[in-house]
């Protein structure tokens, strides 16, 4: 079966380190970090009270005027998300239904269009849900299901489920833009983002549409969020006194968790020929994609096996060998298990030249994104390749073997192909490779 | 700018060989499929939590499976949540069928088996969320609630979270929980996906695994997916939208009282491979995945497109992937399809809206095709009703039977197409079910169709 090529045209990234994907690039050439204390709530009483948010938000203005009342029923995931995607769309110079004018006419008819965005399992509002709850009391003090039901469960807003349903990233993005193509949310963890750009290939290159929105978008930076991540050794506990950016350090033996970063990825992917055909001027190829599952249990070699078969798919399907990948975007969790499982991924697939490769590690300046992360890394990636430079790296500890993951300023670069790859809770692993375009 | 019709048809043949459910009407292949045939119902009380003031207070809720009884590695599963359970005696029962062996043995599994490539083996599930852990997380809540402030006291809420949260019932509450459990369980090393779009969550899982193996990416892939809402909040959630059913003696599915879904819970696996692979290892093809299509209504987040027009576009797609012509007929006069899943959730808007995209899609031949909903006795289960319902049109395919649409009692004017009321019916007289099809549609505008077809060789 004859299979299309994908380009990447378009970038979005919502972080830490300002809206859009120039602020994350200028942040990370500077080596800024946006790990701070939590402002969103007071995280006083948790071992963990550091995060990467996202500074002065507001989604009223990237929706359409006639869409702001729905902006009401979007968790803060979602919000970034519809933000990141018209902040793609403007980049890839491509016109939909929400930017269109009178005299405009979308750049693709709405059925070539999909969206394949990664979310995560979204925590719902604690004080909405609270104020509710405490409605229906027994004698004791304590939730009592009849009161509930009878009346109690009123107070929550109609569509308070839909706030939270992960397909709603997707769904309120189709909507606005119009794009009736193949939709679909992958819930992979760490990994949806990636996981999510892999299927927009392959929907693309099946034929299914000529273009799709993808990558992912999670703000866990909330009191449950944070709770989970941490009841899952995730996250790094923190001590206020100390440096925000002293927490985490990748591949550093010593390193001690994660921390929770507020990340939407949202790039836009095109048929080679389709782009070509209206004159975009693409990032970069998407080469190769693989995806592979680790097991749960074992020392680092065994668990990395599914990053392995992941790493080898996708150079294969990039037609590379190893020692052609001249940057890598990983994971880099600073979540022991997680790291050691990268790094012996790593040190199985390049071998002695592992030591050569730059990391491009962006934990440390925009936390862990979760299923936000992958989309963000690709923006990177495009990013690095479009500029032929490597942003600076921040790094408050010491990597272990031989890693390219200390700290170093912004450098230029000759870069061709650069790997991305991410590693979920739970084992679903996932890799791509970008080429760089010919001009 | 319009389609680059650049593309050619898939070559490779994609076949089921395995298939395992569990419902709130059994998890046996046959006790199941014996139940529908028969018109059973899986509705009752809800048993879970005390649901006897709300307005929906019943359920189809599916009996826990005991692991040990169907996997030898049980114990390293102890944590799992219902779902994850569910998924995983799914996955058993599909995996004995397709002739992989028998995982309550021990040694059959975790190194992958010798007939399989572990990494050539891959897994993409329509699985939901795991179940809230509500009493825990309902008292955190109301603990630390702060009166006067009218807000939750985040010091309070912190303290009372660690004390009472456990890790395990958070963490397996992550949606890609089954797959990491199937994946270990089962040896699989190979691409692993789980997507969440809402009811037609499973039905685009099984059509985007054999997009992936059509692509080249695996060879075998464990598909379908796993859900349960019964808890407080899941169903608080559906009665805020109005979108359950009040009455459980109301009319079903395309009645003229149909007053709103029935939750259900549960699990459907297949097992799908390449045609080459099923045969060289031996297997037995129970049906060939022949069409696959998927849209977006980009419409509005709680109403679907009132023409249909989102579901139009995945049968449309579903069908040329197929090869067939939605209006032609055979020389006994029979339309193309012999039998559609529906997905039929007996809410007013998705009946009658379902039925306006049946006529628009087949035109005069939509009145010949018969067309059930099984949600009409195991309830809807939500992002797996599509996994069983692909199952259910697999075993119209094996025996020829169609499972009724139950409590069809009174005819609603924008519901006039053949749902098969009431009563099974056999189609062997008239020559089987040659091809199926199966329709999900979600919340937010997800429409999902697979076309499945007879293996003849």
């Amino acid at each position: 079966m004859q299979q299309r090529e994908v380009v990447i045209t378009g970038l979005g990234a919502i972080t830490g380190l300002g809206i859009g994907a120039e602020a994350m690039w200028q942040g990370l050439l500077e080596g800024r970090s946006a790990l701070a204390p939590i402002s969103a709530f007071d995280a006083s009483g948790f071992p963990c009270n550091i995060a990467a948010e996202v500074p002065d938000f507001s989604a009223k203005g990237y929706v359409p005027k006639s869409y702001r009342k729905a902006v009401k029923v979007m968790a803060r995931d979602i919000q970034i998300a519809v933000a990141a995607a018209r902040l793609a769309i403007e980049d890839a110079g491509l016109i939909t239904q929400d930017l269109a004018t009178d005299d405009q006419t979308p750049t693709y008819t709405p059925d070539r269009v999909g969206c394949q965005i990664g979310a995560g399992l979204i925590a719902c509002e604690i004080d909405e849900l609270a104020r509710a709850l405490v409605t229906s009391l027994d004698d004791n003090g304590s939730f009592d299901h009849k009161a509930w039901g009878n009346g109690g469960m009123d107070n929550l807003p109609p569509l308070w489920l839909l706030k939270y349903l992960p397909n709603m990233l997707a769904c309120h993005v189709t909507i606005i833009h119009d794009a009736q193509g193949p939709s679909n949310t992958i819930t992979c963890a760490e990994a949806s983002g990636l996981l999510s750009v892999g299927e927009s290939i392959r929907v693309i290159a099946r034929g299914d549409a000529d273009c799709c929105f993808t990558g992912g978008a999670e703000a866990k930076v909330n009191p449950m969020g944070l709770t989970r991540m941490d009841l899952a050794n995730r996250i790094a506990h923190t001590d206020e006194d100390a440096d925000p950016t002293s927490h985490i350090r990748p591949y550093d033996p010593n390193a001690t968790g994660g921390l929770l970063g507020e990340v939407a990825g949202i790039c836009m992917v095109e048929a080679m020929d389709t782009a070509t055909a209206r004159g975009a001027r693409p990032y970069a190829v998407m080469s190769g994609f693989g995806a592979g599952h680790s097991p749960r249990h074992g020392n680092p070699r065994e668990r990395a096996e599914g990053l392995i078969a992941a790493i080898e798919a996708a150079l294969y399907q990039a037609d590379t060998a190893p020692d052609q990948i001249d940057a890598i975007i990983p994971h880099a969790s600073g979540i022991k298990a997680l790291d050691d499982e990268e790094a012996a991924a790593f040190e199985e697939i390049f071998g002695d030249k592992l030591g050569e490769i730059p990391l491009v590690t962006l934990t440390p300046n925009i936390g862990d994104g979760m299923a936000g992360a992958g989309g963000a890394a690709v923006c990177a990636a495009a990013l690095c390749l479009k500029h032929q430079s490597l942003p600076a790296r921040i790094h408050p500890g010491f990597p272990a073997n031989n890693l390219q993951a200390g700290p170093v300023n912004q450098r230029d670069a000759r870069l061709d192909r650069v790997l991305v790859c991410s590693n979920a809770l739970g084992g679903q692993n996932a890799a791509l490779v970008l080429s760089a375009a010919t001009p | 700018m319009t389609a680059a019709d650049n593309t050619s048809k898939p070559e490779t043949r994609i076949v089921i060989t395995g298939t395992g459910w569990v419902t709130p009407l059994g998890d046996t292949i046959d006790g199941v499929w014996d139940r529908l045939i028969n018109g059973d119902s899986g509705v009752g009380d809800i048993e879970r939590f005390d649901a006897s003031t709300f307005v929906s207070n019943f359920v189809a809720q599916a009996a826990e499976p005991d692991l040990a009884t169907i996997l030898a590695d049980h114990e390293s599963h102890e944590g799992a949540g219902p779902n994850t359970r569910f998924a995983l005696s799914a996955t058993a029962q599909a995996w004995k069928q397709a002739g992989l062996g028998d995982p309550s043995k021990p040694g059959q599994l975790n190194s992958g088996h010798p007939d399989l490539n572990p990494r050539r083996v891959g897994i993409y599930l329509g699985s939901g969320e795991g179940l809230l852990d509500s009493d825990n997380f309902f008292a955190t809540n109301v603990e630390s609630w702060d009166a006067e402030a009218r807000k939750v006291d985040m010091q309070a809420w912190a303290k009372a979270a660690y004390e009472k949260l456990s890790a395990v019932k958070e963490i397996e509450q992550e949606p890609n929980m089954p797959i990491s459990h199937i994946a270990d369980a089962f040896g699989v090393r190979g691409p692993a996906f789980n997507c969440l779009t809402a009811c037609a969550a499973s039905t685009q899982a099984i059509g985007e695994a054999t997009e992936i193996i059509r692509r080249g990416e695996a060879d075998v892939m464990i598909t379908g997916g796993a859900h349960t809402m019964v808890h407080p909040l899941g169903i608080t959630g559906f009665i805020r939208l109005t979108a359950l059913s009040s009455d459980r003696n109301a009319g079903g599915p395309f009645s003229l009282t149909r007053d709103g879904f029935t939750m259900g819970e549960g699990a459907g696996i297949l097992i799908i491979e390449t045609l080459e692979h099923a045969l060289a290892r031996g297997a037995t093809p129970l049906a060939e995945i022949v069409g696959f299509g998927s849209s977006a209504d980009a419409f509005r987040i709680t109403d679907i497109q009132p023409d249909g027009k989102g579901a139009i576009a995945a049968m449309t797609e579903a069908l040329d992937d197929a090869g067939i012509d939605p209006y032609s007929t055979d020389e006994a006069g029979r339309p193309p399809i012999h039998y559609i899943s529906a997905h039929g959730t007996g809410t007013k808007e998705n009946d009658s809206i379902e039925t306006r995209a049946i006529k628009g899609m087949f035109k005069d031949n939509a009145p010949n095709i018969p067309m059930s909903s099984i949600k009409s006795m195991m309830g809807h289960l939500i992002a797996a009703a599509g996994a069983v319902e692909c199952i259910t049109c697999v075993q119209t395919i094996r025996t020829g039977m169609l499972p009724p649409t139950m409590r069809l009692n009174t005819p609603d004017p924008n519901c006039d197409l053949d749902y098969v009321p009431n009563k099974a019916r056999d189609c062997n007289p008239v020559g089987g079910v040659e091809v199926a099809l199966s329709n999900s549609f979600g919340f937010g505008g997800q429409n999902d169709t697979l076309v499945l077809r007879r293996y003849t060789g």
